[in-house]
């Protein structure tokens, strides 16, 4: 808990840092108020964005749900993002594996019929062994041949974009009468349910009960990690291939079981994201999520809680960011702006440091991965 | 020209390497500064030569303070470093490699090769280093290596030449004529600081011995009166005991046996090269060799982390030549493997998982897939206790340990459980002397249970001392196999050179 706390002191102040830029950078671009010289505008404005930030985010119902809605696709990916990074691996593909798992959950979701209590569990499962078996094909490829995994998730996504494109505009998928590359609607049992389904006529709060898939699949990974034989097979290999070969661990068979993980992560995530937000699939069902995720399991340090807590804050600045938006001339683009400066001074823990004078020394943050080398 | 640093003090976060440092050289005189592994000697040159800056403290030349900021002040004030690791390029000639920095040239800035050839053949004969200016360094020995440094450093007016280990990677004989090379610049006029942890050497060359502990100057010691056990007391801070106490070994049944095996790197040289042996169960087998004459292949290929090309390994009469390391272990192989950084552990690991880490997949800490952490962390306590691994808390990173206790996690997971051989490379590289003392106790003592052990070091003073049976390795072959009782060091070192001793004693081939 100590530590957690410790690990967590510099992820708030890299989040203070980064709020405290993209004050600056609000009021430089109020071009309006700096022309007249209304520094008390310029300054105002800052205060009703950020208040409309946390408020579009935290304050009330909807926001929350807005938040979680955010956050659970955020967190299953990073999740897949960081097993990679535990064993090593870069996984640059959970926008392919999402899209993967996306489509096998939605092709369980629409033709089968039956009881909700037993097709959600089936399509979200549908949707895990699918993301799994696209994200294995990057373990397979780098095991057998040493294909760089960064190379190989990459192109398998684009590979995941053409092909989706291509299944949305065959009879089976697409939705009947139209002409765009829509698929069709999933059974009404197949829907996760709605996590505010009690408060009557509030068609607005979309969260949705991915948010436990979620949370367990978080619970899942730390069991992974900490308990269990192969999570430590897996950690080792991460943290030096070279001792866990020595140890007798089977590092290639090692690497597949990782990206099948990872696979399987980003599979729930696209699965939540059909099954849950939308109903159907589209060629953007994917979004920037998987890239998101990347930023997600850096900040995190790939730890469970870490993740965890990473994907909420991104999932709140997301849901904040359109209230904010709408609120206040600031654009959502200051969002992206605002992650990339808390990726940023999480990444150079010595300039918080230096920032805000923290005495102590950084802890000792460990490595998150190891770029290309490995 | 007289050099003196003045209560140098240089801190690191959480550690003091150098604690108000006094020490003196003069031109004319060889200084040996010895010292435990983390004693400080190497921050100390390192303040010396510009690369650190002091805390506390000054350098004074010829009476006068001085500061260094850069190497390249240190260079001006005629300071020269031989390190370690040699900073040459592998492809470039010697002359090349001598003038890189500091090229002589004509107009248009081009490259007066003519001109650095004279001078380096100037050097080389003024100081006997008989070097050829036109040799490619990769294709140089380790000694003459280190000669085109020692080269490089005359060039750039050294008057007081610092060598930091300088005989770590040279063979006996290499010594020697290190030895002479030293000599001759004495003679003329040169002062040399001789960095080193061999007791034997430094009382052979140095006219002053200085001796530091923990970062402080432990005393001075005159090498004509001063014994090699004292000197190792004032390292260590206590009596330490330098050979190896141990009973004749009564060797039993064949427990590996090696046959014709052979190893061929991918770039198709021939590193292992139809090697056989056997060990018995209660002997203490040593592998002499200079260092990159095939010992790490060849423990790679008895270990399993690589395959042999040619020739069969037998463990206990089964043939696990193919066998995987995993299954290795399980029929009670231990690994003390060559690089315990890069292999040994994991030092982003606990120790208690460090502890397990050859051995999480036994039932005594497992059910199926499901880890039992407290049944390790019961194990690890146990192996903290009984190994003597100076640890407040197992559950600290492996990292935190020093080298000397690293090992000792290393060797407690590997002995700890029921084994019939020990594959022990490099077992005390680069730990203190304390920690040498135990492991190397700890090593005969599974001897004597009846374990079959194979020692591979380049450290000529360990085999020596642990070894019942004695093989050296030359390019890839067993060239000699000795009775470490009835021979000499420098003969084996004429083994280990790829020669053979005109009074061949003792060879059983």
């Amino acid at each position: 808990m100590k530590d957690l706390l410790k690990s967590l002191r510099y992820t708030l102040l890299a989040l203070l840092a980064s709020l405290l830029v993209g004050a600056v950078i609000i009021v430089v671009t109020d071009i309006d108020a700096l022309k007249v010289g209304d520094y008390g505008k310029a300054f105002s404005t800052v205060l009703t964005a950020y208040k409309s930030l946390f408020e579009g985010s935290f304050w009330g119902v909807r926001s929350i749900s807005n938040t979680i809605t955010g956050t659970t696709p955020l967190l299953l990916s990073g999740l897949a993002v960081s097993v990679a990074f535990k064993a090593g691996l870069f996984n640059i593909g959970a926008t392919g594996q999402m899209l993967v798992g996306g489509m096998t959950a939605l092709w369980v979701g629409f033709t089968m019929s039956g009881p909700g209590w037993l097709q959600v569990p089936l399509a979200v499962l549908a949707g895990a062994i699918g993301g799994a078996i696209y994200g294995g094909i990057a373990g397979v490829l780098k095991a057998r041949t040493g294909a760089h995994e960064v190379i190989t998730t990459i192109m398998l996504n684009s590979i995941a974009s053409f092909l989706v494109l291509w299944l949305l505009k065959t009879t089976v998928f697409q939705r009947e009468g139209r002409p765009d590359p829509i698929s069709k609607l999933i059974a009404d049992e197949a829907h996760l349910p709605r996590l505010f389904g009690f408060l009557e006529g509030r068609s607005d709060l979309v969260a949705h009960s991915g948010l436990f898939v979620a949370l367990s699949a978080t619970y899942g990974y730390w069991y992974l990690l900490t308990r269990t034989t192969l999570g430590f097979e897996l950690r080792a290999t991460g943290l030096n291939s070279d001792a866990a070969k020595y140890a007798g661990m089977k590092s290639k068979t090692l690497m597949v079981v990782a990206m099948l993980l990872a696979g399987g992560f980003a599979g729930m995530a696209g699965a939540t994201e059909v099954l849950g937000t939308y109903g159907y699939a589209s060629t953007s069902l994917a979004g920037n999520i998987g890239f998101d995720a990347i930023a997600v399991a850096l900040l995190g340090q790939s730890s469970p809680i870490g993740t965890l807590v990473s994907a909420l804050l991104f999932g709140a600045l997301q849901a904040g960011g359109r209230s904010m938006q709408a609120h206040t001339d600031v654009p959502v683009d200051l969002i992206i702006v605002l992650r990339a400066l808390i990726v940023v001074f999480v990444a150079a823990p010595l300039l918080v440091k230096a920032m805000f004078r923290v005495k102590s020394q950084v802890s000792a943050q460990g490595q998150t991965f190891r770029g290309w080398g490995g | 020209m007289k050099l003196e640093l003045r209560g140098i003090t240089k801190r690191f976060p959480g550690v003091v390497a150098n604690d108000s440092v006094n020490l003196s050289i003069a031109t004319g005189e060889v200084l040996a500064l010895v010292g435990e592994n983390g004693a400080g000697k190497s921050t100390l040159m390192n303040v010396l030569y510009g690369l650190y800056k002091a805390d506390e403290g000054e350098i004074f030349i010829d009476g006068a303070s001085k500061k260094f900021n850069s190497p390249a002040d240190a260079i001006a004030a005629g300071i020269g470093m031989v390190h370690q690791h040699f900073m040459l390029v592998p492809v470039f000639s010697v002359v090349e490699n001598v003038v890189l920095g500091s090229e002589p040239t004509r107009r248009l800035g081009a490259l007066d090769i003519e001109q650095a050839r004279k001078m380096v053949r100037e050097v080389s004969e003024r100081y006997n280093l008989n070097l050829d200016p036109d040799a490619i360094v990769e294709d140089l020995p380790v000694g003459v290596r280190q000669r085109v440094e020692i080269v490089k450093v005359l060039l750039r007016d050294a008057k007081i030449v610092v060598f930091d280990e300088p005989t770590a990677v040279l063979t006996p004989s290499e010594i020697l004529e290190f030895f002479e090379i030293v000599r001759t610049l004495i003679k003329s006029g040169k002062g040399v600081v001789f960095i080193t942890h061999k007791l034997k050497e430094a009382l052979t060359i140095a006219d002053r011995i200085n001796v530091l502990r923990r970062g402080k100057v432990a005393g001075d010691a005159d090498p004509k009166t001063a014994s090699e056990a004292q000197i190792a007391e004032m390292m260590v801070g206590r009596p330490v005991q330098l050979t190896v106490d141990k009973k004749p070994a009564s060797p039993k049944q064949v427990v590996l046996s090696v046959r014709d095996l052979s190893l061929i790197d991918p770039d198709g040289r021939t590193v292992v090269d139809q090697v056989s042996f056997e060990v018995r169960a209660g002997e203490i087998v040593g592998i002499a060799g200079v260092q990159g004459n095939g010992q790490t292949e060849l423990v790679m290929a008895l270990s399993g982390l690589r395959n042999a090309n040619s020739g069969v390994v037998e463990l206990d009469g089964k043939d696990v030549t193919k066998a995987s390391p995993r299954d290795r272990h399980s029929l009670g192989m231990g690994h003390v493997p060559e690089d315990r950084q890069r292999q040994g552990l994991i030092t982003g690991m606990s120790i208690t998982e460090n502890l397990v880490l050859t051995r999480y997949h036994d039932k005594e800490f497992c059910d199926g897939m499901r880890m039992r952490w407290s049944d390790a962390s019961k194990k690890a306590k146990e192996l903290v206790a009984n190994y003597d691994i100076r640890t407040s808390d197992p559950d600290q990173l492996a990292s935190t340990l020093s080298g000397g206790n690293q090992q000792k996690v290393i060797v407690a997971r590997e002995l700890s459980r029921k084994i019939g051989l020990v594959l022990a490379a490099q077992p005390t590289r680069g730990i203190d002397v304390g920690s040498i003392e135990y492991i190397h106790e700890q090593i005969v003592k599974e001897r004597d249970s009846g374990t079959a052990v194979l020692i591979v070091s380049t450290e000529l003073d360990e085999v020596m001392a642990l070894s019942d049976r004695l093989l050296v390795m030359y390019r890839g072959r067993i060239v000699a196999d000795l009775d470490p009782k009835k021979i000499s060091h420098m003969d084996v070192g004429l083994y280990m050179a790829g020669s053979r001793p005109e009074s061949a004693v003792g060879s059983r081939r």
